[in-house]
């Protein structure tokens, strides 16, 4: 057995195990070895595997298919059974259709196909099974953490610890599966999985909304599934290959477009663009954790890694402009609807989906500046994103409240969590930090490739997103004078992942050139056939680095730097009714008033229920015309 | 050489653009029949808010002030020193985000107002800033202000759409009415004075120099649409300054202050008409 | 040398007046008199202000408002009451709620009387608090120096 084999089927030791043992103390043990030995594998993997990659197949490829099927047949069956028994028939629909198609293709057609490589491990995986990996591990060891505290604070829903735990790892051995495969078949299932791991996720609570949310998330999940199915079939029959990689080679002929054409639109699900992000949204309703690991490092990253490996046939057919028009719609739209949230979870959602738009964007594009955008901002943003979640699920933990209004006294509670919020937040838009430096080589691609619509997104989208994180930082900086009132602290299981991932936020900023260097331009140069260059100047990485260099000393501000400085300390101006605490004046008759401070929301203008009614419709309407443009050309 | 003429930017940009200031002042009481303050006006303010005693409301909030500066001085100097355009704007931006999250460190009811109105005034003008250097680059094939300058056709040519949105937004960059509803200059008291309200002496000298700086860097960008390789364009180029510059003051003048609604809507609508259109047109024929 | 004679920006504060100083002093604004050629500037707001211009006399309710005003302004400040309310309560002097001139409550250095106090004087007054403002900078350098 070698590395990669284990690097898939450890994950999956451990759900076993953590859903068996029942004990608290020794389940969390394994649970966070396990996690640990998960981005040492990992680790280990990349050391060895990441200079030249490595493609194979298994000898026992027959048993291994059958093993599949056989799990397949499992799958669908609970599915059928749940989804009856809840009336949910749409999934009961989807499930019944792909899962015979699948089985009777693969017994008939599929069963004589040969395929040369199973596993591809090339520098894309690379960097998909590191963040998995790395990131996904930290998510599970913070569950550990975060969990005891969950189930302290809500007593009314039943504890399923172990199931949750287990649960993060399944899913965790699905995407290293996903990214790994070569086979659709393999693949495919993998998809299955992820998509089944999200739905019991979102179910945990069992209240009535998670019913239906993790429901609403299986129905367009399992949608985009089928239509994986259906392209797989006519790869299968048309092509008579079943491999990804061949695949992307092939001619991009009409008939060729039309199960790419099928696969964006399973991507499109998966990455929870319009018209199907409402999965997304409701996903809020999980433990924090699961939250984590559905936005930030694997499920909503394996639609637009598919993207990313299918950007060779898209580009400009029409495929790819369909594609491209909806990562517009999604970028801009979802981003208004993040300035009219105060929850805070609920602008990381939209901002996840307003970021996955754009990477769906650069991914479609397909140039070779595109593309390195689109890995980069794969990379920044679940590095970032991940960060900010857990630090909302503590925050929430000690606050009482993710409200961003309640923010503000959250360093009278726990400086440390300010100030980590404050960096994830500072990660996701501010100029040297690495979202930033991806957004400005997505600019450029846009403009080098003509995408002139692309181009104007992007430039409102920056201008948006800008608002809504800068208010969201005020809030964290208005209370970071403030005395921490009371010792709050938190158990290390929780912080340790983070502060883990505050330095891999940093340190991500200040290697990426290297991770251009030697991920990026070697795989873009592998797969363009063409020297790829790092987009941008290296005087300008050097200003940047700067720039970050003196960032840094930020944070100094959350320290009283001048206690040595005597400066006379005044009241704030209230027009002079200030009642000496900074915080209330005196009112008409005399008594004392609360000033009470409030962002600004503009929801008569963004409200999110429009927003994403119209980005939905637009959407609708671009893939709409996206299979008319199929048809056309298949037509011809 | 290279630090030599850092530091003749970092000292000259600010003289530069408190000498406008002071001109701007002058210039707006004659408008109003007064005969106004002297032309150095300006450097006295900040000279004696220097030698004044310095006061706060908290340890904190003065930090972000110093901050910004740095980062709007780094903006004048990449500019200055023919850098990446989006490069600069991204500087610039980081300098404004500071100075406004200076106005929540505050905790001040007016600082705040302030602050959010800055912040929706950022909202309103930065994809006309962004659009602006690109259009430079499918202008002129460079980001770089080095190469923008070294064109032989002024790329107001190919941008007058783009410039005309430009010196629409200018008004909020100069603070200038109708668009100054976050903070104004000298006279007005619209929420006392915006985030400036609990600064005080050096820390309100570094906001005004602050202020010269950005003034100076929004000319530069209207002046690099006139610049060519030629000689002569370095003076058409400083004359549409000083040009555009007296716009804004008549325009200052002029009008009332407006509500952000409206600034919001008509700044994003410029944009959209006025750079997208001439984005797309430029983008067609190039 | 000193720039705060250059560049006194003004604090105006309204007691119990009759609004006719007020009107005064905004007329001191205008372009007939205009007393921004001396770079004086109305601010509006204590902590940018070097002089505190106060119209009409203080009363039990404005005292502790007029303080905290006072209390503020960066030093050097100096306080300049205009109007006859202002130096010793005027008219209203004998009513329940005055307590009298804002000497009562802030050390005032320059008294403008006149009821309703002339554009000129006002001026007159401010100009001569200027050179109370310099002698105070020069007080205050004075002792940074000796603390260095």
């Amino acid at each position: 057995m070698n590395l990669i084999t284990t690097l898939i089927l450890f994950p999956l030791a451990i759900a076993i195990l953590s859903f068996v043992i029942r004990q608290d103390k020794i389940r969390n043990a394994i649970v966070t070895l396990g996690a640990a030995s998960i981005a040492l594998l990992t680790v280990l993997v990349t050391v060895r595997y990441f200079g030249d990659g490595i493609t194979y197949s298994y000898h026992q490829e027959e048993g291994i298919s059958y093993l599949i099927m056989c799990l397949e047949i499992i799958i669908a069956g609970y599915v059928l059974v749940k989804s009856i028994r809840d009336k949910k028939y749409l999934v009961t629909v989807f499930a019944a259709i792909q899962t015979p198609l699948i089985l009777w293709f693969e017994l008939s057609a599929g069963h004589h196909i040969q395929i040369v490589n199973q596993i591809v491990y090339d520098k894309l995986s690379g960097i998909m099974v590191l963040i998995i990996g790395i990131i996904g591990s930290l998510i599970c060891i913070y569950a550990v953490g975060y969990m005891k505290d969950y189930h302290h604070h809500h007593k009314e829903y039943a504890e399923r610890k172990s199931f949750f735990l287990s649960i993060l790892f399944l899913f965790l051995s699905a995407m290293f599966g996903l990214v790994l495969s070569n086979n659709l078949t393999w693949l495919y299932f993998c998809w299955e999985v992820t998509s089944l791991c999200s739905f019991l996720l979102i179910g945990y609570t069992r209240t009535e909304e998670a019913k239906s949310n993790s429901y609403r998330a299986l129905t367009i999940n399992l949608g985009g599934g089928l239509a994986f199915a259906v392209a797989i079939v006519f790869i299968g029959l048309h092509y008579d290959t079943l491999e990804l990689s061949t695949l992307i080679s092939l001619e991009p002929e009409a008939i060729a477009m039309v199960p790419v054409f099928l696969m964006s639109v399973a991507a499109l699900t998966k990455s929870a663009q319009f018209p199907f992000s409402s999965w997304l949204l409701g996903a809020m309703v999980a433990p924090t954790p699961s939250s984590a690991l559905l936005h930030s490092a694997t499920m909503v990253k394996a639609g637009v890694y598919l993207i990313i490996r299918l950007a060779p046939m898209l580009g400009d057919s029409p495929v790819g402009i369909a594609v491209t028009g909806i990562g517009c719609a999604t970028f801009l739209l979802s981003s208004l609807a993040a300035v009219t949230q105060s929850d805070g979870k609920k602008i990381l959602a939209y901002s996840t989906v307003a970021n996955l738009g754009l990477i769906v964007i650069c991914a479609s594009i397909g140039s070779q500046e595109a593309l390195w955008a689109a890995i980069l901002l794969i990379i920044f943003h679940a590095s970032a994103k991940s960060l900010m979640f857990l630090c909302v699920g503590s925050i929430e933990h000690q606050l009482g409240s993710r409200n961003v209004e309640d923010m503000g006294d959250l360093a009278l509670v726990s400086r440390k969590l300010n100030l980590f919020m404050f960096i994830g937040i500072a990660g996701m838009f501010l100029a040297p930090f690495g979202m930033l430096i991806s957004k400005w080589v997505a600019m450029k691609a846009f403009i080098d490739s003509r995408h002139i619509l692309a181009v104007i997104v992007i430039a409102y989208g920056s201008a948006i997103t800008l608002f809504y994180w800068t208010k969201w930082m005020g809030k964290l900086v208005s209370g970071s004078n403030r005395k921490q009132e009371k010792e709050h602290s938190f158990s290390l299981f929780e912080e340790l992942p983070i502060i883990i991932h505050v330095i891999i936020v940093i340190v991500s900023c200040f290697a990426f050139p290297l991770i251009s260097d030697y991920a990026l331009v070697p795989y873009l140069t592998e797969l363009f056939g063409k020297d790829a260059v790092i987009p941008i100047g290296t005087s300008d990485v050097n200003l940047m680095i700067m720039m970050l260099a003196m960032l840094i000393i930020i944070p100094i501000s959350f320290i009283p730097l001048y206690k040595g400085d005597k400066r006379r300390i005044v009241p704030i101006y209230m027009a002079g009714e200030n009642t000496g605490d900074n915080e209330t004046f005196y009112g008409g008759l005399g008594e004392k008033r609360k000033a009470e401070m409030r962002n600004w929301y503009l929801s008569e203008y963004f409200d999110s229920k429009k927003m994403l009614f119209i980005g939905n419709i637009i959407a609708i309407l671009i893939l709409v015309l996206g299979v008319i443009l199929l048809i056309g050309g298949l037509a011809q | 050489m290279l630090i030599l003429k850092i530091i003749v930017i970092i000292l000259l940009t600010p003289i530069a653009g408190g000498l406008l200031t002071g001109m701007d002042r002058v210039i707006t009481a004659r408008m109003q029949g007064r005969q106004g303050p002297p032309l150095l006006q300006p450097f006295y303010d900040v000279l004696k808010l220097i030698q004044k005693e310095a006061i706060e409301v908290n340890l904190m909030h003065r930090f972000y002030v110093y901050l910004s500066l740095i980062f709007v001085i780094l903006t004048s100097v990449i500019l200055l020193l023919g850098g990446d355009i989006l490069l600069a704007v991204f500087a610039l931006t980081l300098g404004s985000v500071l100075f406004i999250l200076g106005g929540y460190a505050s905790n001040s009811p007016y600082s705040l107002i302030g602050s959010e109105r800055e912040l929706l005034q950022m909202m309103a003008y930065e994809p006309m800033v962004l659009l602006t250097g690109i259009g430079f680059y499918l202008a002129d094939k460079s980001f770089f202000i080095s190469d923008i300058i070294k064109n032989n056709i002024p790329a107001i040519v190919y941008l007058p759409g783009m410039f005309i949105g430009f010196v629409y937004i200018l008004t909020f960059k100069l603070r200038k009415s109708p668009f100054d509803f976050s903070m104004s200059h000298h006279g007005h008291q619209e929420i006392v004075q915006g985030i400036t309200t609990e600064y005080s002496g050096k820390d309100l000298a570094v906001i005004e120099i602050t202020h010269w700086y950005e003034q100076i860097i929004a000319l530069v960008f209207v002046f690099l649409f006139f610049a060519t390789s030629h000689i002569s364009s370095i003076i058409v180029g400083i004359i549409v300054c000083l040009l555009v510059y007296f716009l804004e003051i008549l325009i200052d003048n002029g009008f009332a202050r407006m509500k952000w609604n409206f600034a919001l809507k008509s700044a994003w609508l410029v944009t959209a008409v006025l750079g997208s259109v001439n984005l797309m047109v430029l983008s067609y024929f190039r | 040398m000193n720039f705060i004679k250059k560049s006194p920006w003004i604090l105006h504060y309204d007691g119990s007046s009759c609004n006719g100083c007020d009107i005064e002093v905004l007329a001191c604004l205008t372009p007939l008199y205009d007393v921004e050629r001396f770079g004086i500037i109305n601010t509006g707001n204590p902590k940018h202000a070097d002089i505190l211009l106060i119209t009409g006399s203080v009363n039990e309710q404005n005292i502790p408002i007029v303080k905290q005003l006072y209390e503020q302004m960066p030093e050097p400040k100096v306080v300049v009451a205009v109007g006859i309310c202002a130096t010793s309560g005027g008219i209203f002097a004998e009513c329940y709620n005055i307590v009298g001139g804002v000497d009562k409550v802030l050390p005032v250095d320059v008294y403008v009387p006149g009821c309703a106090a002339r554009p000129e004087s006002i001026i007159d007054g401010v100009v001569k608090a200027l050179a109370i403002l310099d002698e105070k900078q020069k007080i205050l350098s004075g002792k940074k120096a000796l603390a260095k």
